[in-house]
Order: C-alpha cells, then sequence, then structure tokens
C-alpha cells in the first residue's frame, strides 16, 4: 500500500516549462556584450522540467503527506499549536501590505509603520514591558536579540565582564545555545523537587559574573515559579537581569504578566501565542520586549510616533545595531496584530483560560494511566512520564508514533530532559472536549495495548504515508540531496 | 465575546471539565501565581473587532502605503520584485503545509520533509556547492551564520569583508559578531567593487573568512577569478553572498571556489512583502556539512524499505547539543523555502536563465536610456546585472519625490550608507519592468536640473 513519491527529478522531462515570461520588449544585446563569457556560468543548470499541472499535483500529493492543525490535534509541547485564523492570511496578503518594498520613502508607508506601533503598543499591554523589538523573525532570534540588549546594557555599564548566563536544566535547547552565541558561558541549574528552579541553587550560581538568568515561564513542566518574585530580587541583586523566554505566554495573558514580575527582557512567539502559522517550521516572528533602562540597547530600527507621522528610528547610538536586513518578518507581524485586535483584552484571556481549563482535564484524565511526576494544577501543557510503559517495553517514542495511527499529532516527547520517558502535552484553547476526550481515550488504549503486546506499539504506526523511518541510516548514509544515478 | 469563534468550549463543557478537575472556577487553576503578580483588572487594548472590522481596518492601514504594484517600481538593494507564478501562492497556500510545525514526526511530515530534500538539491544545483540546509532566517543573518561557522572550521576569530557587500549585511554582520567577540575588518573597494590591489594586505594571521557579495552591493560582478585561492593561502575560507537569480547565468561560487554560499532567497517566488520574511539559503562544501547551522533533511528508508526523509544530523542542533550546538536556530523560513522550491520546479532551467537574462538585457537599456541624458553617470564602469548605480544631477530625495507624483518609485539613496557616493542612486530593474514602464522612468527625469 504506501509508496514513496517520486521527487522532482525523477519526474522532469526535458522540455517541459511550467513558466510563462514575457518576450524581450527592449533591443537585445547579444550575451557577451553584457556578460563576458570569463564571468558566465559553464555547469548546466540541473534544476527539473515539469509542466504546470504537474508542479501543483506534486505538491499537492506532497501536502497529503503531511499533517498540519488544519488536519487535526497537534498537542505539542511548547509550540502552541493553535487554530491559525483564516482571516489573518488574508490581512497579510493585502496588496498594500505584501508589494511592500522595506527602502520606500516613508511617506508611502504609513500604513505599515501604524501597523508596527499599533502592535508594540498591544504587546507593550499584554507582556507589561516597556518597549517592543518587531525585528526579531524567530524565538530563538529573539532570545539572541535579548541575550545581546542584556550584553550592550553590562558593558555600558562597565560590568562587560558578566560573562555567565544561568539557565535552569528545565530549558528550551534554545537558551544555552543562544547564551553559547552571544559569547556567553553557560552555567545550568537543577530543578526542585516541585519542578521549579531550585532557588538555594540559584543563589550558589549567581555572582558578580551573572548577566543574566533565562527563565521560562510557567516553565517546560508546565509549572508556574512560584518563588518568580524571589528570584527576580535574587537575580536583580546580584546585578543581573531577568530574562523571559515566552514560549509559554499563552498560559497567562490577562493573568500575569512577564513585566511585573521582574523580568527585564522577554521574547514572544508571536507564530504560537498569537495565532501565526507556524510554517512546516518557520517563518515566525520572536519580537522582544524591554523594561526602559534597557530600551536604548534595542536593534534599530524601532517605530515612532511624532504628531500623526509614523517614522522608523536609526539613530539610536547605544542600540546594539540591526539583526535583520530589514525589520523582521513584517507579514507575521501583520497576522499576529490581525489576531489581537479581534481578541482584545477579553478574547485573550479567554484563550489563556481555556488553554489552561484544557491542559488540567487532560492531565486529570491522563494521569490515572501514565505517571505524573509534579500532581498540582498545571498552566497550558503538562508532562506526564511514560517510564511505566517504556519498563513493558514500549516508550514515549513508540506511544508517539501509535498516536499517529489515531490520526493525533503526538505530544513533544522526550523534552523536558529532567523528565525520563517525557511527554509534554499542551492542547491549546482552541480544541474541544471531544478531542480531548478522543486523544485522552487513544492514549489509554495504547497503554492497555502495551500491556498485553508491546511489540505491537513499537512497530507502529501502520496507517501513516510511510511507515516507522530509519533516522540511524539517515545519519551514518548521509543523503541530503539528490544527485543524478 | 470577541474572538469566541477560534474557541471551542462551550459554557457547559467549561463547568463539566472545572468539576472533572475537582475545582470551582479556572481562577483556582491559577492559584500558584502569587496574589503580588496576579494581573488586577482587564488589559487596556482597543476593543474587539469582529471579522469584518478587522479586514476593514487592515485594509484602511494596507491602503495608507503605496505598493510596488500600484506603482512602478526601481527598488532594490536586497529585495527584489520579480515575476512570481501564480502556482506558488496555491502551494504555499495548503494548510497542510503552513499550519504544520517543523517535522519533528517524519512520518507524518513527509511532504515538508520531501519538498526540502528537494529545495537543498536546487540550492545545490544553483550555487554549484555540494550541501545545502532547510534555510535559515534571511540573507544577511544567513551570512553572519557563515562567518561564525567558518570561524569554528579554521579555529580562528576575525572576519574580513568588502566593503562592497550590501551594508545591510554588514551592519548585521557587526552585531553578531560583536557580541560573541569575533573581529570584523572591511576590505575597501576600487572603482564600485573589492579594491584586489590591497586585499591580501588585509587578511591577519586569524583571519577566518573573506566575505564577496556576487553582484555586489551596487549589482555589479566582482572579479572571482583567483579570490578562493588567495583565501586558502591565508588559511581562510571563501564566503560569498550570491542573489540566486544571477546564478542560471554567472559563475556559480562553486565554480570559483567558494566555500560557503549564503545569500537571500526572496528572489525566488516570495514577495517583497516590506522585508519580510525573507528566506535565508546556505550552501556548504562536503566537508564542511557537520559544520552548517540549522535543519537538514535527508533521506532513509521506512521499515518496509521505502524511501522516506528525515531531519539528519541533529546532533549539531540546539535541541540535542543545547551550548554546543552549531547555531541557536530553531524556527528557520520552511514557508518561504518551500515557495522558492515552487519557484525553481516550476521555472525550470530555462525559465530560470530566460528571467535571469530579461533582467541583463531591460538593466542594461535602462542604463542606457538613462545615461544618455546629461547630467546621469554611472557611478562606476564595470559589468552589471539587475542593478547599477548612477550619478544624478540633484537630490535623490527630489528626484524620487518627483517620480513618486508619477507613480513611480525611484531608486534607493546610495549617500545614506556611503557617504563618498552622495548623490547617487542604485536602481533595479527586473524582467517584471517594461520598455514602457522604462521608458517613462526617463520621461520623468529628461531635463532634470
Amino acid at each position: 500500500m504506501r509508496e514513496a513519491k517520486a521527487l522532482l527529478f525523477e519526474i522532469s522531462k526535458k522540455g517541459r516549462r511550467g513558466y510563462s515570461l514575457p518576450a524581450c520588449d527592449v533591443p537585445e544585446k547579444p550575451l557577451g556584450d553584457l556578460l563576458p563569457s570569463q564571468m558566465r556560468r559553464e555547469e548546466p543548470l540541473e534544476l527539473p522540467e515539469l509542466s504546470e499541472v504537474e508542479v501543483i499535483r506534486h505538491y499537492t500529493a506532497l501536502s497529503r503527506r503531511n499533517f498540519g492543525v488544519d488536519t487535526g490535534f497537534y498537542p505539542l509541547g511548547s509550540c502552541t499549536m493553535k487554530y491559525n485564523p483564516k482571516i489573518n492570511e488574508e490581512t497579510a496578503s493585502l496588496p498594500g501590505f505584501a508589494f511592500l518594498h522595506p527602502l520606500q520613502d516613508e511617506s508611502t508607508l504609513q500604513g505599515a509603520l501604524a501597523l508596527c506601533y499599533y502592535a508594540e503598543e498591544g504587546l507593550k499591554e499584554v507582556t507589561g514591558m516597556d518597549r517592543i523589538s518587531l525585528q526579531p523573525v524567530a524565538g530563538a532570534h529573539g532570545e539572541l536579540t535579548g541575550l545581546m540588549v542584556i550584553q550592550a546594557y553590562h558593558r555600558s555599564r562597565g560590568e562587560g565582564e558578566r560573562n555567565k548566563v544561568i539557565v535552569p536544566d528545565s530549558a528550551h535547547g534554545t537558551n544555552p545555545a543562544t547564551a553559547t552565541m552571544a559569547g556567553y558561558e553557560v552555567v545550568q541549574i537543577p530543578s526542585d523537587e516541585r519542578g521549579l528552579v531550585d532557588v538555594e541553587a540559584l543563589k550558589v550560581a549567581l555572582g558578580p559574573d551573572t548577566a543574566a538568568l533565562m527563565l521560562t515561564n510557567p516553565n517546560t513542566l508546565g509549572l508556574f515559579e512560584e518563588d518568580i518574585l524571589e528570584i527576580a530580587r535574587l537575580v536583580h541583586e546580584a546585578g543581573g537581569l531577568l530574562y523571559y523566554d515566552g514560549a509559554n505566554l499563552n498560559a497567562i495573558m490577562g493573568f500575569a504578566r512577564p513585566g511585573d514580575m521582574g523580568f527585564d527582557v522577554v521574547h514572544l512567539n508571536l507564530h504560537k501565542t498569537f495565532a501565526t502559522p507556524h510554517g512546516g517550521g518557520g517563518p515566525g516572528s520572536g519580537a522582544v520586549g524591554v523594561k526602559d533602562r534597557v530600551a536604548p540597547f534595542l536593534p534599530v530600527p524601532t517605530v515612532e510616533k511624532e504628531g500623526d507621522r509614523f517614522y522608523m528610528d536609526f539613530d539610536r547610538p547605544r542600540s546594539i545595531g540591526k539583526v535583520h536586513s530589514f525589520y523582521g518578518n513584517f507579514g507575521v507581524v501583520i497576522k499576529a496584530y490581525t489576531y489581537l485586535r479581534m481578541m482584545g483584552a477579553e478574547g485573550l484571556k479567554q484563550a489563556s483560560a481555556d488553554a489552561v481549563l484544557n491542559a488540567n482535564y487532560l492531565m486529570h484524565r491522563l494521569k490515572k494511566t501514565y505517571h505524573l511526576g509534579h500532581d498540582r494544577h498545571c498552566k497550558h501543557e503538562f508532562v506526564l512520564s511514560a517510564r511505566a510503559q517504556a519498563k513493558q517495553g514500549a516508550g514515549a517514542g513508540d506511544i508517539a508514533k501509535s498516536l499517529l495511527d489515531y490520526g493525533y499529532h503526538p505530544p513533544t516527547v522526550y523534552f523536558p530532559l529532567i523528565v525520563e520517558e517525557a511527554l509534554m502535552v499542551e492542547p491549546t484553547e482552541t480544541e474541544g472536549k471531544e478531542t480531548l476526550d478522543g486523544f485522552a481515550d487513544a492514549l489509554e488504549k495504547i497503554a492497555a495495548v502495551i500491556e498485553e503486546d508491546p511489540e505491537k506499539i513499537r512497530m507502529s504506526p501502520y496507517r501513516t504515508p510511510v511507515g516507522r523511518l530509519d533516522e540511524v541510516k539517515a545519519v551514518k548514509d548521509l543523503k541530503i540531496r539528490w544527485k543524478a544515478k | 465575546m470577541a474572538g469566541r469563534h477560534y474557541l471551542t468550549l462551550t459554557e457547559e463543557e467549561r463547568r463539566e471539565m472545572l468539576m472533572a478537575i475537582g475545582v470551582d472556577s479556572v481562577e483556582d487553576l491559577f492559584d500558584d501565581v502569587p496574589q503580588e503578580v496576579r494581573f488586577q483588572g482587564d488589559m487596556q487594548l482597543p476593543p474587539s473587532l469582529a471579522e469584518g472590522e478587522a479586514y476593514k481596518h487592515l485594509s484602511s492601514l494596507a491602503g495608507q502605503n503605496k505598493n510596488a504594484r500600484e506603482c512602478v517600481s526601481f527598488l532594490g538593494g536586497g529585495v527584489y520584485d520579480h515575476f512570481i507564478p501564480s502556482v506558488i501562492k496555491h502551494i504555499t497556500g495548503r494548510s497542510e503545509f503552513y499550519t504544520s510545525y517543523t517535522p519533528y514526526q517524519p512520518e507524518v511530515s513527509q511532504g515538508v520533509l520531501q519538498a526540502i530534500f528537494e529545495f537543498q538539491t536546487m540550492i545545490c544545483q544553483l550555487t554549484g556547492m555540494d550541501v545545502s540546509n532547510a534555510s535559515l532566517y534571511d540573507g544577511a543573518t544567513a551570512l553572519a551564520e557563515g562567518a561564525i561557522m567558518a570561524c569554528g572550521a579554521t579555529r580562528r576569530s576575525r572576519v574580513l569583508v568588502s566593503a562592497s557587500v550590501s551594508p545591510f549585511y554588514r551592519e548585521v554582520l557587526k552585531t553578531y559578531l560583536n557580541s560573541r567577540g569575533i573581529a570584523l575588518d572591511v576590505a575597501p573597494m576600487q572603482e564600485g567593487k573589492t579594491d584586489r590591489e590591497s586585499l591580501e594586505g588585509f587578511f591577519q594571521k586569524d583571519t577566518a573568512a573573506l566575505i564577496l557579495q556576487q553582484p555586489n552591493f551596487f549589482g555589479m560582478l566582482e572579479d572571482m577569478d583567483g579570490v578562493a585561492d588567495l583565501a586558502h593561502s591565508r588559511g581562510a575560507l571563501l564566503v560569498v553572498a550570491a542573489d540566486p537569480l544571477s546564478l542560471p547565468l554567472v559563475k556559480t561560487p562553486g565554480e570559483y571556489g567558494a566555500d560557503i554560499v549564503a545569500g537571500d532567497g526572496q528572489a525566488l517566488g516570495n514577495p517583497v512583502s516590506f522585508g519580510g520574511p525573507l528566506l535565508g539559503f546556505f550552501a556548504a562544501r562536503q566537508k564542511l556539512v557537520r559544520r552548517m547551522p540549522g535543519r537538514i533533511a535527508g533521506e532513509t528508508v521506512d521499515r518496509e524499505g521505502n524511501r522516506g526523509f528525515v531531519l539528519t544530523l541533529q546532533t549539531r542542533e540546539q535541541h540535542i547539543r543545547r551550548e554546543r550546538a552549531t547555531s541557536n536556530i530553531c524556527s528557520n523560513q520552511a514557508l518561504n523555502a518551500l515557495a522558492a522550491a515552487a519557484y525553481m520546479a516550476a521555472m525550470g532551467p530555462a525559465g530560470m536563465q530566460e528571467a535571469a537574462g530579461l533582467c541583463l538585457q531591460k538593466a542594461a537599456y535602462a542604463r542606457e536610456q538613462l545615461t544618455s541624458m546629461a547630467g546621469f553617470d554611472l557611478a562606476f564602469p564595470g559589468t552589471y546585472f539587475k542593478e547599477f548605480p548612477l550619478k544624478v544631477p540633484g537630490e535623490p530625495k527630489l528626484i524620487n519625490e518627483k517620480l513618486l507624483a508619477h507613480n513611480i518609485l525611484g531608486g534607493l539613496d546610495l549617500g545614506a550608507y556611503y557617504p563618498e557616493l552622495k548623490g547617487a542612486m542604485l536602481f533595479c530593474v527586473t524582467e517584471n519592468r517594461t520598455r514602457e514602464e522604462i521608458d517613462t522612468l526617463v520621461r520623468v527625469l529628461e531635463g532634470w536640473k
């Protein structure tokens, strides 16, 4: 039944064409006059040749071998795979936005700049921060920008020797990777038995070399860091800054704000919390918010308003500089802004309330079947452990594959690293009760099958376009491009 | 209630679920949030809008801009108004693609994974390089990643960049390298391109990479003969920022010995979109593959031996390697890479050569027509692709104002980025421009004093 899908290169036939370009309407010159032969490409260009219908059918067939939020439930922990409203796709493709060149004169960009300004105003209110930069184009890009801002802040105070960034062991991998990328040394601190930052360990780690603590709140276990005010006080007393990884902001909109918890710098994932689609891996937007004292260091340009006129400010002498060719992923910001305007304060708060309710309901059902390390109210996500199932012969990874056969995208597996056989579930607010029940039924059934016949789960999935793929072979016999035989 | 149609729970279900959990209200689920940080009152956001109202509001904002569809655009500088085949938006509009996450579960992500594998292949074919990744953010950050990768590969900590590389790219490079403690040297230009005479003298003992752009920021083709040998003889790598749409005609980085190619692929099927989302592409020599940043799709087989694709070499990445990862990148520009892949598939070798040829011809025609007027002169002699720098007989700002009155988006004022080029403008002419549009540009500028 299962069949590989032919590659573009395998269906290509010489002489086919899938494009239509106009004839040259200017007097044509011999190519040699415009491009001397020593500058010309000699190697033949071996791109595939297809007709238009073949191109469409190829990609339509590929799309049918892909699972998105529109296909079904996608409770991928820490990724906030909520429904992506369709109106956002329409507003982002308005010609007045899509065909705007970034180097046009400001007078022709007033609508775009107004949108950026309004988006900043809205995000400031949601986060409790003083300024927002829309320049970073992804969460990790926001983290990097945020750490550079922190670095510039310390350097400006003659404290450039602060060379350590503290991250909890439950942190997203991007946190330590970003710290390295910004030239910092990473200090990892453990979580305590509550699954929260171990405050005593934090005290030991803090010192005159501390640049920042990066924290996700609620953390990756889906638990709110109850000691946040104490943590903020300790970090600030040590002269460090507090960085908020906004991956989990969807849990607390309207209930709490990082700005009020003592965070100095935050990044948001507009492609999570603000409902813009993930695009199979991107584009995203990693807007960065800061408190006033670090605002001078934000990347250029910022968007400012003077009277009725909006303008971009490049003249910010203490800025870290540019972090993107132009102004970030404007196309994504349009979608997030549309969402923000449609939800309003009440809608965003209800979204967080339902996200938390859905997660707690699902957790409550599933903790009877799967081990729950931290049995207390979670926020928008929770982490189960399939350690009992693993002992019986099929672990978190196998369970994930089996869920595919039930038509669900699996939770995040084997993360956070501090939970053995982790299944990290984030249902989001856009799902209904039947969906949650159906998903819980499936996970219960899988657990029951594991008790009887774990091999059956280990061999799953059975109903996907391809069977379980050999990732070890992919590394061993590395093949990352097609080549003609 | 606002946004209600995005939520699915009914009031009754909410009650039922709270009861199942054993709490009275949703507020109880937030009892671990300390009172001192509980947000009191309502967030002060503008009143929520219904769908139709939101569309009107956004349309009104969009309408306050002048866009390259209602105007004739001669703006380039890194983002380009090229032909976008209609098929692209229908392909990227398939929601199985655009509403999916990074393909962590390959069995239900074969669509995205195969599309990336094909994208990687076509980027290799276009650049003449061995390996490519699934995309990075944009040209500027791709170049910065290339520089950092070169430092890792050579265990050195200086980078040499030509002044003819896009000032936007150089600024981002500066930000990235400054943070990491990598020194950045700038090699000067002579007549609008990298000064080859003095170039060698700018290499230092610990220079990890020489970065050039082809065509350079002025649209001029650099002389790439011997550059790779020069860099290699100094123990450095050659990193090139290339315009992908020039590569069907222009000698490829692979042919002149580049080690890393990083650039912006927006020109391949993506709209200008106010400069974002763009598409960073990245290609390298085989021996550097394990140092590459970002996602990489690789071929493998399933249990039954069927071909399939997975994310591979993941031990380079942040979610596995954490502080020892080759980069922190997680989200990339996958959907823009899909657009670029569909573009290359639809255009094929003939279409891309034709599009590149039209750019070359039309830009040459525009150059000839414009420079036939008194006071309009090419800033530097040279071989140009689709952009060229023009000295103009007046304030570029005033010239652009006049052009705008005729619904023309004129050239970029180069004086803002190169003080020595005050009074010069960078014009871009793509295959989308017609002879009539070019003639109109010339007519409006005729007799400018």
